[in-house]
C-alpha cells in the first residue's frame, strides 16, 4: 500500500497545471527534460523544479541513460489518489441518493392538485 | 429517482476538495433540503447514523450545531457560523468537527446553479492549510483493505464534515 504521505504528495503534485501537462505528455511515452520543456514557455531549470515535485510524489522516475536521463511516468500513485477520491465520492453518493428520493417526493407532493374543501 | 447523476470529486488545489452533483429538481428545493432541519434529518447522515440535533440559525453570523449518533451511543458533531447566505444559490459557513479530524476549522461553500429545472450542486471544502488537508487525506487513507470498522466510521465522519453546505 502506498503510504499516506505519498498520497498527499500526489495531490500536491496534481494541483499545478504545468505538472498535469507534464504527466499528460509522459503518458504518451518517456521524454527528456529538454523535450518536456519544449511546449512550455519555461526554462529547463523551471521544468526541472516541477519534475522534482513529481519525483517526490513517485509519479516520475528518471532513467540512467547517460546525459539524457529520460523521464518516465509511474501511474501507481495516481491510482491511489483516484481510489481515495472514489471512496469520498461513494460516501457522498449514498447521501445524495437519499436526497434524490426526498426531492422526488417533494416534487410529487407539489404536483398533486389541492383537494377542494368541503 | 435520478440515476444518471453521480457525484464527481476533484482537488483543484492543495487546500481544497471540490464536489459536483446534478439533481433533477429546482434549486429552491435543494436549498430547502440543505437548510431545513426536518428535511436535513432525512438524508444528511453517514450510513448507520442518525442526525439527532440540528440547530440551524440560518442568518449571516448565525450559529449552527448538528449532532449525529450511532446505535452504539457514539456521537459526532459539527459547529460553525454562517458567513454568506444567498437564497437559493449560495451558502458559505465555517465548520469545526468534534472529534476534530480536519486539523482545525474548514470553510464550506455550497453553490446551486439551475438549468431548466435541474440543479447543479457544487460543494467545496477549504482547509486551513495544506497540512490540514493532508491530515484529512491521511485519515482517508487509513481505510485500506485491513481497516477496522472503527477506522471506517472515523473516515465516514471525516467525510460528512464536508457537508459544508448547510
Amino acid at each position: 500500500m502506498i503510504p499516506p504521505h505519498r498520497l498527499d504528495a500526489t495531490f500536491i503534485a496534481l494541483a499545478d497545471p504545468t505538472r498535469r501537462a507534464i504527466i499528460a505528455r509522459l503518458a504518451s511515452g518517456d521524454a527528456s527534460v529538454m523535450e518536456l520543456a519544449e511546449p512550455f514557455d519555461m526554462s529547463q531549470p523551471a521544468i526541472s523544479k516541477h519534475l522534482k515535485v513529481l519525483e517526490r510524489a513517485g509519479l516520475v522516475s528518471r532513467g540512467r541513460d547517460g546525459q539524457r536521463r529520460p523521464c518516465r511516468l509511474d501511474a501507481a500513485p495516481l491510482e491511489a489518489a483516484n481510489e481515495w477520491l472514489e471512496r469520498y465520492a461513494k460516501f457522498w453518493e449514498a447521501n445524495f441518493q437519499r436526497l434524490d428520493a426526498l426531492l422526488n417526493e417533494m416534487k410529487t407532493a407539489k404536483k398533486k392538485p389541492a383537494r377542494p374543501k368541503r | 429517482m435520478t440515476t444518471n447523476a453521480s457525484v464527481i470529486v476533484t482537488t483543484p488545489n492543495d487546500r481544497e476538495v471540490l464536489m459536483t452533483r446534478v439533481f433533477d429538481a429546482p434549486r429552491s428545493m435543494v436549498f430547502d433540503c440543505y437548510t431545513k432541519p426536518a428535511l436535513l434529518k432525512r438524508w444528511m447522515f453517514p450510513e448507520g447514523w442518525r442526525l439527532v440535533v440540528c440547530d440551524n440559525d440560518l442568518k449571516i453570523g448565525g450559529a449552527y450545531r448538528w449532532e449525529w449518533q450511532k446505535s452504539d451511543g457514539r456521537g459526532m458533531s459539527v459547529i460553525g457560523t454562517y458567513q454568506e447566505i444567498v437564497r437559493p444559490e449560495r451558502i458559505v459557513r465555517t465548520e469545526l468537527f468534534d472529534p476534530d479530524w480536519t486539523d482545525g476549522e474548514t470553510l464550506g461553500t455550497l453553490l446551486l446553479a439551475e438549468d431548466d429545472g435541474t440543479t447543479v450542486l457544487t460543494m467545496s471544502v477549504r482547509y486551513s492549510s495544506r497540512k490540514a488537508r493532508d491530515t484529512a487525506l491521511e485519515f482517508g487513507m487509513k481505510d485500506g483493505a485491513a481497516t477496522t470498522y472503527a477506522q471506517l466510521d472515523a473516515l465516514l465522519a471525516d467525510l460528512s464534515r464536508t457537508q459544508t453546505a448547510a
